[in-house]
């Protein structure tokens, strides 16, 4: 629960040694941008919009602001006993009552209309040129390009040495991921927004794009991006324990770039499963293994297999004991606990392998077996 | 003959005199409020720097969901409770509550409740981790195993709600002295009225809603389970159903006590009486018709967006006519400011800023962006800390001298007052960018670019804390001892409470109080 009491009482004591100008242990940090104050414009129309929106909203309420809390500190001033101010005794007035009801009335007609017509653009999904279905999972984004038959898997790169503060924190910090989500510019590309377990939801700040991702329902949304670039946003609907480790990525490329890039990873795919029938050595399974567990396993599981939300894997009774639970557990999930969700799509046989066989033989385990990834294929098959 | 209360703890076990139950309710409140206080200080000290430092996410996310619980169910409710139960009967010149024995009961059961609650961080797997609103199917098929734990305490604090409520109308009804008309009622009267009607209709609802969860968890229905035939969205249309009024169950007390302060320290009569009287009603009504603009990003139709959108830019009405009528109240005033009547004008102000930001979110297509960052963190509880909490303090502050009899010391009330308002201010100001810079709420580390708004809210937020341990000195020097009170206490103040003693005697108005 607590990592150590020490370090809570440095960090409830940092506030006053702040204020005392011992500034030195935070400026260690990098010089990257530490704030910002307002929405991003976005690099779509409806970003746009909804940022013209926001700041018309903005200085309506300034406007109401000053009129009120003017008329509020006028009295508070020159209407004071202290000032020998005499209270007089009115206390009703139908023409005011009905005059600062009506006119709020009018203001609100006058917001709305615009709102209104944004939202009838934000809510036009037709016709789209790419849909994508975008699938949130316990913690992790998976990306399918409809009628290309592509699909990727996208997962936060930031190591969990720069979270735990072992090691630097990169300018992307928690923002990263390790496949982002390419789409072509100029182009309506249309979200299919999916979840396979827990709600989740999917927001680009620069796209203005925030869809709940629910399990059973296909919700749409759309961008058509002006400007190539890479924009980044996050999954902004609690979904469990590592709610804020999957970020999302958006690299918006132009169009020959994005053909080129589908070609590619329709390559990818065929080498991958290619790749299934092949035999490897317990060596290049550790160290593939070693790179999975570091994405997919590590932020439940531990560094060191020591466990945390998910069962601890040094000396457990499944990666010690029978293969095909083993595989089981991976491939299908738990049955007992929903968080240990199933694998079977979402890795490829060679990483299901190649991670099987790290656990078996790290962190104090010592089967010496070596899952291949035809084991994996054929399990599939099977169960 | 009036005899006194009891001696020892049988007097706060079997009490059913509405000034004992008050107390009691005000302090479990105070003692909620504090834990409540404790576990957003957590969160706080973790958020002060990007990475993980104090607390694992898992456990992070104990703190924020028990936080919200603790402070909607545990502090907040209890505390306007507390303050019907000492004022109302004494506001409408009736003896007592119209059903004291259930008052005692509706009362003694809350802290088995929020034992229960809070017994399951201690228990495997650790208590609710899904946030205050509980979202399905995060809350049920992938839940803790406490959160069956948590259902039953959720089903004793709602009965408690209800009952409370009951007795709250039945007395209000009932048991006003001859004269007393409706409309010549105080606003705390009215608005507390209009909140136990809101009470009685959505606390079932609340009850309904964990209870599919049980079934779900248990008993092999599938109500929220999409696997099953079920629909996750159907619990969010429930939940808010509740969820909303609730919002307005948490506040329209509060507008009734700042309704009562601000006339007397502005030495004139509140302006618009009746027309207070309205907008509550209205308020109370738009509350059930408003639910599914905290859904705007759930894929609702377009047609029920815009309803929505519609529906909630209308309550600018009826609360702008509120603000408005405070501030006409004050105009041509003879002010002073004690302690309650900065309190009374801080949550003006600030519940403004509040409605504002609410304003804003109410904009279905900005929604898009506000939604579930920590721009709406900044917004509820910018009217949910000067709104409710700032008017319970400055409630407790207005009557204390007419409960124990003496005067709090007015010195160390306004540095209080300031400290409080200053700490507010730095801790949720800020957090007003960072959501719009794109930081999303319940998250236990964030980015750099978010690194120094978090760290001044963390530090507001320990200046706010610590002027809530402030307050409680003052509340209990203040019981103590200290200057005696008058029975006015103010300067010709409105309400029947004013024309007893101070100390209030332990039984008043016996016989009817003749009313003006």
């Amino acid at each position: 629960m607590l990592i150590s009491l020490n370090r809570l009482i440095v960090w409830l004591l940092a506030p006053a040694l702040l204020l005392l100008g011992n500034t030195a242990a935070f400026a260690l940090e990098e010089a990257v941008q530490r704030s910002t104050w307002n929405m991003p414009v976005g690099v779509t129309a409806i970003s746009q919009d909804v940022y013209g929106l926001h700041m018309t909203m903005f200085w309506w309420c300034v406007g109401i602001g000053v009129v009120v809390f003017g008329v509020l500190f006028y009295s508070m001033i020159v209407h004071r006993k202290s000032n020998g101010a005499k209270a007089s005794n009115f206390h009703d007035s139908l023409g005011l009552e009905i005059t600062w009801t009506v006119l709020p009335f009018v203001i609100l007609i006058i917001m709305a209309v615009p709102a209104t017509s944004s939202l009838v653009k934000l809510y036009d999904t037709s016709e789209a040129d790419v849909d994508i279905v975008v699938t949130g999972y316990q913690w992790y984004w998976g990306y399918e390009y409809l009628d290309e038959d592509v699909k990727i898997i996208s997962r936060m790169s930031t190591p969990q040495e720069q979270i735990r503060n072992e090691a630097p924190k990169g300018p992307n910090y928690l923002m990263e991921v390790d496949e982002p989500l390419v789409i072509p510019i100029n182009k309506k590309v249309r979200f299919l927004v999916t979840s396979n377990d827990v709600i989740h939801a999917w927001w680009v700040p620069a796209l203005a794009v925030k869809r709940d991702a629910i399990p059973g329902y296909i919700n749409e949304s759309w961008a058509n991006i002006d400007t190539p670039g890479i924009y980044r946003g996050v999954c902004a609907e609690l979904c469990g324990a590592q709610h804020g480790f999957m970020p999302i990525v958006v690299k918006a490329v132009e169009q020959e770039e994005y053909v080129a890039y589908l070609a590619e990873r329709k390559e990818l795919a065929a080498k991958i499963k290619e790749l299934a029938n092949k035999t490897f050595t317990l060596d290049e399974l550790m160290v593939q293994g070693e790179q999975v567990y570091g994405q997919a396993c590590v932020a439940c599981h531990g560094a060191n297999g020591e466990g945390g939300v998910g069962a601890a894997i040094a000396g457990s009774a499944i990666a010690n004991g029978d293969i095909a639970a083993h595989i089981d557990i991976i491939v299908n999930g738990s049955k007992n606990n929903a968080l240990m969700g199933a694998y079977r799509d979402t890795m490829s046989e060679v990483d299901i392998a190649s991670v099987i066989t790290f656990q078996r033989n790290s962190f104090g385990n010592k089967t010496g077996d070596v899952v291949q990834p035809i084991d994996i294929l054929k399990y599939k098959q099977d169960n | 003959m009036a005899h006194g209360p009891a001696k020892g703890l049988t007097r706060w076990l079997y009490t059913t005199n509405h000034k004992d139950i008050g107390t009691m309710y005000l302090w479990f409140s105070f003692a909620m409020f504090l834990l409540g206080g404790v576990f957003a200080l957590i969160v706080r000290a973790e958020l002060f720097e990007p990475g993980l430092q104090i607390v694992e996410p898992e456990f992070f996310n104990q703190m924020t969901t028990m936080h919200g619980l603790i402070m909607v169910f545990g502090a907040v409710m209890p505390a306007f409770v507390g303050l019907a139960n000492w004022m109302i009967p004494m506001m409408v010149g009736a003896p007592d509550m119209a059903l004291p024995r259930m008052n005692n009961w509706s009362f003694w059961i809350l802290p088995f409740a929020f034992a229960m609650m809070v017994s399951t961080l201690f228990m495997e797997g650790g208590g609710p981790n899904f946030g205050w609103t509980f979202y399905a199917p995060l809350s049920t098929t992938y839940a803790p195993p406490s959160v069956t734990y948590f259902i039953f305490a959720v089903h004793i604090l709602g009965i408690s709600s209800i009952m409370g409520a009951i007795n709250i109308i039945a007395t209000i009804l009932n048991m006003r002295a001859p004269g007393m008309t409706l409309m010549k009622m105080p606003l705390f009267v009215w608005t507390w009225l209009i909140t136990a009607y809101l009470l009685i209709a959505v606390m079932p609802v609340l009850a309904g809603v964990v209870t599919m969860m049980l079934m779900d968890i248990h008993f092999g229905t599938s109500f929220f389970d999409a696997a099953g035939g079920g629909d996750p969205v159907l619990f969010q249309h429930i939940f808010w159903f509740f969820g909303h009024p609730e919002v307005y169950i948490m506040i329209l007390p509060a507008f009734g006590i700042v309704s009562a302060i601000i006339p007397t320290f502005a030495r004139k009569p509140l302006f618009g009486y009746s027309s207070m009287v309205y907008a509550t009603a209205s308020i109370a009504f738009l509350s059930f018709i408003v639910w599914a603009h905290h859904m705007f990003t759930v894929g609702l139709p377009l047609a029920g967006e815009l309803f929505f959108m519609y529906a909630t830019m209308l309550i600018a009405v009826p609360t702008g006519v509120k603000v408005f009528n405070w501030v006409t109240t004050m105009f041509r005033g003879s002010m002073t400011f004690e302690t309650p009547m900065l309190y009374s004008i801080a949550f003006v102000i600030l519940f403004t800023i509040g409605g504002f930001s609410g304003l804003m979110l109410a904009i279905a297509p900005a929604d898009f962006q506000y939604h579930d960052t920590y721009f709406v963190v900044a917004h509820f509880h910018y009217v949910l800390v000067p709104g409710a909490i700032f008017s319970i303090v400055a409630a407790v502050y207005y009557w204390l001298p007419k409960w124990c009899g003496n005067m709090y010391n007015e010195t160390m009330g306004k540095v209080q007052f300031w400290m409080a308002f200053i700490g507010l201010n730095v801790t949720f100001f800020p957090m007003h960018f960072v959501g719009l810079a794109g930081m999303q709420r319940r998250v236990p580390d964030y980015n750099q670019f978010f690194a120094d708004f978090n760290m001044i809210s963390t530090m507001g937020a320990f200046l706010f804390g610590a002027a809530q341990l402030m307050f409680l000195y003052n509340v209990i020097a203040t019981i103590r001892g200290g200057k005696k009170a008058t029975a006015e206490v103010w300067e010709n103040p409105e309400g029947l409470e004013w024309t007893v003693a101070s100390p209030a005697p332990y039984h008043t108005f016996t016989t009817p109080p003749p009313i003006k």
